[in-house]
């Protein structure tokens, strides 16, 4: 079949916006719930932090299932192998998703002591766990994967726990605590947001020193990923890593908390498009002699790929101006009252 | 056991567990609707009632969506985690609904159900209405999606195969294949009328137990005709599902059906024990028929030919005694459920209600029917499209994932079921505490007892404990 290369290109870019999407939306969630035993101490402190996120984190969530749903209908293929590769570690990340979610609903339903204290820890870990295990995924991906003749995976579940992957799983948790203390600083005020920002130096100055790390341990672990840079312009994409991460403590200082948050953000969007440039034009290299999963070999039919790019052109404009408007509605340090978790 | 019985072990569970949720959701976000539009409108200038009992629903309706959610992200990456052969296979097809799902619901609704939720003070009360409206348009949708996904593996269309995978042929023939009709009005009837079962049910359990009355009264009319409706639309749309299951389906009809030997002027099986006993080698037992009655309720003719299993191999056959339980009980739920509110529904006109002890008792016992109703639905659906994991084109056994070992499913299933366990069990419980407090009283009001008062004095008699039937 003739296939079209701007349709799966097309593609390749918007999963990597999904993705953006979500590791700069869930990520503050989980940023806020990784601090949650930390940040705040008393009852009312972790009320207030869970109800930061309150009224967003269900619809920030909806940015993994899309990229999830994306995935599965343009590259059925990489779907299928990725998630039943790393079967266990998918499904913790799952278990820990669900209990984040109830934790928040169920948390401030009773009184006792001993009942919020298990669900605050459920909601910590909830959130650590997927915030690790991410990262470890990518650098999985980053590394290659063990691939068989048929494109299935063809590791042990041990072998995901590299010493670089779990590297890259600490930098994904450290990027997510920036940006969910830079989240907190806009939405808090006193004791927890003087921790706050405190917690966000720290995940700053962490995701610099880890990024620097993959990134120079990536040219022995994962070399393919720099035959992308042998473009020039595309070294713009790292220096805003650079720049958007050093940007960051000095508007913080300053007390500028919403351009912090966009500073954070754009920081993460950088890291991942960094990672896009390298993988292009796979999406899942293979480790070792077999064959890369890429983006011409595991594309769905043109026609699957042109109906979706409708539905998203004709729908994600509405999504984006209500998800805009409901963040502004909420915009402000949270108050709680009777309606609040 | 190998990985194909324990990811299909682990699927059902998982779907079975999650669509609890969305029935309950999509029914009490509909509710909740009506409730918000009669106290936006400030019906009978009763605007406060309604605001106490959108509110309260809405709770409830919060707890619920919250297991939803979790449960259902399990569905999503399910496919690829245990279903891989089948997802490499199909994911042109089967993964755009779902992905389109996620654009054009999940974010609809996840995001104005923030807004309901957490928008007092900051939203005025039209916005809030439209909040409520958008979860509700969002909730349709997602089915809407989710629903074309499923139709089109029990009924496949628009799609060619090549090169080992199916491709995307007519995008409106895949969408619209023969059976997304019938199963959207049937699935969205089932869970509109599960929803109102729950309303219903909870608040003639205040009735009868004197408490929160005006709001219970104000939601028991709402409930009690959605649900007599809702049971009554269930035959309708159920002999639209039957009828299409025997002209797409034949074996899963036969299967359901009991069917064994092709024929003509084949009579309907009502009862029959066990329920498998036409095949030559299983002795009689009892069993009531009607004649005739199969072949005119398909075909609208007395004498109209019924394909049966005779006209399969034997390794095509669906489960029979599961997919023909299944499907009796649930009809048979269907008329239980058709019955109670028929009475419902005349005592309702007759204006004598709440005069019923008996009736709001039955009410309250009747509340889980649909949900029990639809999982044997589903399990009709499912079970009678075994073996195919997509009808005709993909056996089940090819479908699952190669290279995850067995240990691997079986960890995750005993992980899943430990939380599902806990989940039920947390939702059970908290579902109790908040129908233990109920609405919140009126403001400047005495509670119940003024509510009491309220009520036109026939219905006092209630109160005194008498029954005046
Ligand atoms: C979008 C697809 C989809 C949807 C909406 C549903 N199912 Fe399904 N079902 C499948 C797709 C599927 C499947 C992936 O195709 C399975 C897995 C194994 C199989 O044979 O089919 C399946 C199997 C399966 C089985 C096991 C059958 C067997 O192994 O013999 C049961 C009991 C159910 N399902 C029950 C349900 C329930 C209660 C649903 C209510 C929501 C439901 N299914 C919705
Ligand atoms: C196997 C197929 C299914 C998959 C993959 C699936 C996937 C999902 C996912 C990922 C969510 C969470 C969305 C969020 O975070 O807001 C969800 C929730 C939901 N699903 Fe499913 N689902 C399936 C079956 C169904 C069916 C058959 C229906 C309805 C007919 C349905 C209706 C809903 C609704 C209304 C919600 C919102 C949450 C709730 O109401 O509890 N789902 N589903
Ligand atoms: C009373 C008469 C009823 C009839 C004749 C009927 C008929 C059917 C049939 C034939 C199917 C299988 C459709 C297919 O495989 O494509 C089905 C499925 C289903 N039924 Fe019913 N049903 C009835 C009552 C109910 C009730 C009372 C409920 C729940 C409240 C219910 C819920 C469901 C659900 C959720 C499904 C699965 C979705 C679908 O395939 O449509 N049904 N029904």
């Amino acid at each position: 079949m003739a296939e079209n290369g701007f349709l799966q290109a097309a593609w390749f870019l918007l999963i990597g916006v999904l993705l953006v999407g979500y590791a700069i939306l869930d990520g503050f969630d989980l940023g806020v719930g990784m601090q949650h035993l930390t940040t705040a101490r008393t009852d009312d402190e972790r009320r207030i932090l869970m109800n930061s996120i309150g009224p967003v984190w269900d619809g920030n969530e909806v940015w993994l299932i899309t990229a999830g749903g994306a995935l599965f209908a343009a590259f059925p293929k990489v779907y299928a192998t990725v998630f039943s590769g790393f079967y266990l570690a998918l499904m913790l990340v799952l278990a820990a998703l669900i209990l984040r979610a109830v934790s928040l609903e169920f948390r401030s339903k009773e009184r006792g002591r001993a009942w919020r204290t298990t669900w605050d820890v459920a909601f910590c870990v909830g959130s650590l766990l997927p915030a690790v295990l991410f990262g470890v995924a990518i650098g999985n991906v980053m590394r290659g994967v063990p691939l068989d003749g048929q494109g299935d995976y063809a590791g042990t579940f041990t072998g995901l726990l590299s010493p670089f992957a779990l590297c890259v799983g600490l930098l994904s948790a450290a990027m997510f605590l920036m940006q969910g203390s830079t989240w907190l600083l806009n939405k808090t005020e006193g004791a927890v947001r003087d921790r706050a920002r405190r917690t966000a130096n720290l995940g700053m100055a962490a995701t610099l020193v880890l990024w620097v790390v993959v990134t120079a341990w990536s040219r022995s672990e994962a070399p393919a990923l720099w035959d992308g840079f042998g473009f020039i312009p595309a070294w713009l994409v790292p220096v805003a890593v650079v720049a958007a991460l050093l940007a960051f403590p000095v508007l913080i200082r300053r007390g500028r908390v919403v351009a912090a948050f966009a500073a954070s953000s754009a920081a993460i969007a950088a890291m991942v498009a960094t990672l896009g440039i390298g993988l292009w034009p796979n999406l899942v290299p293979a480790r070792d002699q077999g064959v890369s999963l890429a983006v011409s070999t595991t594309a769905s039919s043109d026609l699957t790929l042109t109906v979706m790019l409708i539905i998203t052109v004709v729908g994600f404009p509405f999504v984006l101006a209500y998800t805009a408007w409901i963040y502004r509605t909420f915009r402000g340090p949270v108050h709680l009252d009777e309606h609040s978790y | 056991m190998d990985v194909e019985q324990l990811a299909r072990i682990q699927f059902a569970i998982t779907i079975g567990f999650h669509f609890f949720f969305p029935s309950i959701s999509i029914g009490i976000g509909a509710i909740v609707l009506v409730l918000e539009t009669l106290r936006v409108r400030n019906r009978h200038g009763k605007a406060d009632t309604y605001d106490r009992a959108a509110a309260f629903w809405t709770r409830i309706f919060a707890l619920t969506f919250v297991v939803g959610v979790g449960s259902g992200l399990v569905m999503e990456f399910q496919f690829g985690t245990n279903w891989a052969q089948y997802s490499a296979f199909v994911g042109d097809i089967f993964g755009a609904p779902l992905a389109a799902e996620g654009i054009l619901a999940f974010f609809l609704e996840s995001s104005f159900l923030g807004l309901l939720v957490f928008g007092h003070g900051r939203i005025s009360s039209r916005v809030r209405w439209f909040a409520a409206l958008m979860v509700v348009v969002g909730t349709l949708l997602s089915a809407v999606w989710i629903l074309i996904a499923n139709s089109w593996m029990q009924t496949p269309a628009g799609y060619q195969i090549i090169d080992g995978r199916a491709r995307l042929t007519d995008f409106f023939a895949a969408a619209l294949n023969p059976s997304i009709v019938p199963r959207y009005l049937h699935t969205v009837a089932s869970a509109l009328t599960a929803g109102a079962f729950l309303a219903l049910g909870v608040s003639a359990w205040y009735v009868l137990k004197r408490r929160h009355l005006s709001v219970a009264r104000a939601v028991v009319p709402i409930a009690l005709v959605t649900a007599f409706v809702g049971s009554a639309a269930m035959f309708a749309t159920g002999d639209m599902s039957a009828k299409q299951v025997a002209r797409t389906q034949p074996a899963k009809f036969a299967g359901i059906m009991a069917i064994y030997s092709t024929s003509t002027g084949v009579p309907m099986t009502i009862f029959a024990l066990p329920p498998t006993q036409r095949a030559a080698d299983i002795p009689q037992g009892p069993e009531l028929q009607v004649a005739r009655l199969l072949s005119f309720m398909t075909y609208g003719d007395w004498n109209a030919p019924v394909t049966g299993l005779d006209q399969f191999p034997a390794q095509d056959w669906p489960p029979i005694a599961l997919s023909f339980l299944s499907y009796h009980n649930m009809v048979l739920l269907g008329t239980l459920m058709l019955l109670v509110m028929a009475f419902g529904a005349y005592y309702l006109w007759r204006r004598s209600l709440f005069r019923r002890p008996f009736w709001l008792r039955a009410a309250v016992l009747a509340t889980p029917l649909p949900l029990i109703a639809i999982q044997l639905g589903w399990a009709t659906a499912e079970i009678g499209r075994q073996p195919w994991i997509v009808y005709g084109v993909m056996r089940t056994a090819d479908g699952v994932s190669r290279i995850v070992p067995a240990e691997q499913v079986a960890i995750s299933l005993g992980l899943l079921v430990g939380l599902y366990v806990l989940l039920g069990a947390l939702w059970l419980y908290l579902m109790r505490r908040e129908l233990g407090h109920g609405p919140a009283p009126a403001p400047g009001d005495g509670g119940d007892e003024a509510a009491l008062d309220e009520l036109p004095r026939h219905e006092n008699a209630l109160r005194a404990g008498q029954d005046v039937a």
